[in-house]
């Protein structure tokens, strides 16, 4: 009689369906997933230890470069620790501009979930049709501060600037325009066979084991936890916005694929919202030229794309910070792979990685 | 929502004060039930931070567990190269139900360990491997404590404060007497100039 043997079959760094270079070592029966087990670090950098070298306002570029496809609220999550350090109150219409940003790159970050995620599986329209309107995003973004991907586009106490002329109108016209594209995008997948044959009960996780191993954002929500860091602890002014927060039923990845479209729509809501109520006044706080706060420690966490992006930093009186220590929503999350792969078949392992929408970027920092 | 003129943004910030927090709820609570486990308990900027022992940590923990702190957000490694104990490990958990949020931490020497939480959150995992990767903290009871971020065989931990920012040798060079660190030109000297038509000043 034959032996049953497990193989060990490595997926590169180097691929196609890893979003980055991730390389995952997998234990397989035939065709059946037995372990996974990710290994990451391929594109660490050290940025933990970079801004322990460098000023508190000089380390705003580093956080573009984690999260490489949603720059606003990575640096939306550092200017804010810095802020809550120091007690910075900053103005209404900076805290206004802030959320148009972050909103505009989630839905930026989304559509390239979606193209990438379609893509793996097959379909190669969402990315397409997607990215056309990615590009007017990005358009928006380097007309307010030169930059397309790595935006840098937040200071401590507020923005580098206040937005351009005709700006706020130019996202009107996205805001206008986006209901109906998203519509588009639902149209090619949400009720295709196929998608739903590749996505249904693949990657299935509770509710309390997600809690457990720490997932936050879509992979949370997807499994029916209804909780997101701008409602749960509201930060600038969320708590003045009305949105709806999806969730799903089964937690597997046709569930999450859904909370993230959905979240765009919620998303263009609260862009509208935004341009309704946004104030005149100052676009940064007074007083914020050397920063030296005294020694304590901080936690400041908001709602990436991704999931709580949070960053801890501990000072101890100097104008460098002593350590800042990133919450990588990619990293913990990814952590919860083997999980989400068990049993599946090895095509299932590309579905659940772009499920898990990781950016190695933030991952290995 | 009104909309009104944001209000006059005073001259001076205020860096929020650490207060202490011996009668915060929870910290009563904690020291009643774990004697002397607590060492010391601050609040700053509206976060709970109580500096706890090592020894007592997981109890702590799974108390804290089974009282709704169900998430474990973060697990922050931290180099005081000065002090007695120089590792400090923070936990930061948080309860999906009121919202709370506390900060424990423990301070360990370079040769004690730390209690592992993976028994009671399953995200301390990968947590763990990286505060061990990149500062060397030691995770007693750990189910797979290897380098995450760093490669198998790095030798170093690269957070410590006497860690150059640079980098070290990690023996991952080769050809170092052809090609030497920092690139440069191939050749191992420049070649001769080309000859001088009249000599002039110079001598013979």
């Amino acid at each position: 009689m034959f032996d049953i043997q497990e193989l060990e079959l490595n997926m590169g760094p180097q691929h196609p369906a890893t979003h980055g270079v991730l390389r995952l070592v997998l234990k397989i029966d035939g065709e059946r997933i037995i372990s996974v087990d990710p290994h990451i670090g391929y594109l660490h950098r050290g940025t933990e230890k970079l801004f322990e070298n460098q000023s508190y306002q000089a380390n705003i570029p580093h956080t573009d470069r984690m999260d490489y496809v949603a720059a606003a609220t990575n640096n939306q999550a550092y200017v804010g620790a810095v802020e809550k350090l120091l007690g910075i109150e900053v103005p209404e219409r900076a805290m206004f501009i802030r959320i148009i940003l972050a909103e505009l790159q989630r839905i930026a970050s989304h559509i390239v979930w979606l193209g990438t995620h379609a893509l793996d599986l097959g379909a190669l329209t969402p990315f397409f049709y997607g990215f056309r309107e990615r590009e007017m995003i990005l358009d928006l973004f380097e007309e307010y501060c030169g930059a397309r991907l790595t935006l840098n586009c937040m200071r401590i106490g507020g923005l580098p600037c206040d937005v351009p002329e005709g700006w706020l109108d130019r996202v009107r016209e996205f805001v206008e325009l986006f209901p109906e594209k998203l519509q588009d995008y639902h149209n090619l997948l949400t009720e295709n066979r196929i998608w739903k044959l590749r996505t249904v009960d693949v990657g299935v996780i509770s509710p309390e084991e997600a809690i457990d191993w720490g997932l936050t954002g879509p992979p949370l929500r997807g499994s029916g936890v209804q909780w997101d860091v701008r409602r749960a602890l509201p930060y600038e002014v969320y708590d003045r916005l009305d949105f709806e927060i999806p969730i799903g039923n089964n937690g597997d990845t046709y569930d999450r694929y859904l909370v993230r479209m959905e979240e765009m729509r919620q998303s263009n809501r609260i862009l509208e919202q935004c341009l309704k109520l946004i104030p005149e006044g100052d676009i940064i706080a007074k007083g914020v030229k050397i920063i030296k706060p005294k020694p304590a420690e901080v936690y400041f966490s908001v709602e990436a794309p991704k999931g709580e992006l949070g960053f801890s930093i501990v000072s101890d009186g100097s104008d460098k910070p002593y350590r800042v220590k990133v919450r990588p929503p990619c990293f913990v999350n990814l952590q919860a792979i083997e999980t989400l792969c068990k049993g599946h078949l090895i095509a299932d392992v590309v579905a659940v990685i772009g499920t898990l929408d990781i950016v190695l970027g933030e991952i290995d920092r | 929502m009104a909309e009104q003129k944001p209000p006059a943004v005073p001259a001076k910030r205020v860096q929020p004060e650490a207060v202490e927090a011996w009668d915060h709820p929870r910290v009563v609570e904690l020291k009643e039930k774990f004697a002397e486990s607590v060492l010391s308990a601050v609040i700053y900027a509206g976060e709970l931070t109580c500096t706890v022992d090592a020894g007592q940590l997981t109890d702590l923990c799974s108390h804290l567990k089974t009282s709704g702190f169900t998430y474990l957000v973060d697990l922050i490694g931290i180099h005081y190269p000065e002090a007695e104990r120089p590792f400090t490990v923070a936990y930061l958990l948080h309860n999906m139900n009121t919202q709370d949020r506390i900060r424990l931490k423990v301070e360990v020497s370079e040769s004690e360990a730390v209690p592992t939480v993976t028994g009671i959150w399953k995200t301390a995992g990968w947590l763990e491997r990286e505060a061990y990767d990149l500062l060397g903290i030691q995770f007693d009871g750990h189910p797979d404590l290897r380098r995450i971020l760093t490669w198998e065989g790095f030798n170093g931990h690269p957070l410590r404060k006497d860690f150059p920012l640079r980098g070290i040798d990690t023996g991952a060079a080769v050809y170092e007497d052809r090609y030497p660190d920092g690139g440069g030109p191939v050749m191992k000297e420049a070649p001769a100039p080309p000859a001088a038509k009249s000599p002039a000043k110079e001598g013979d």
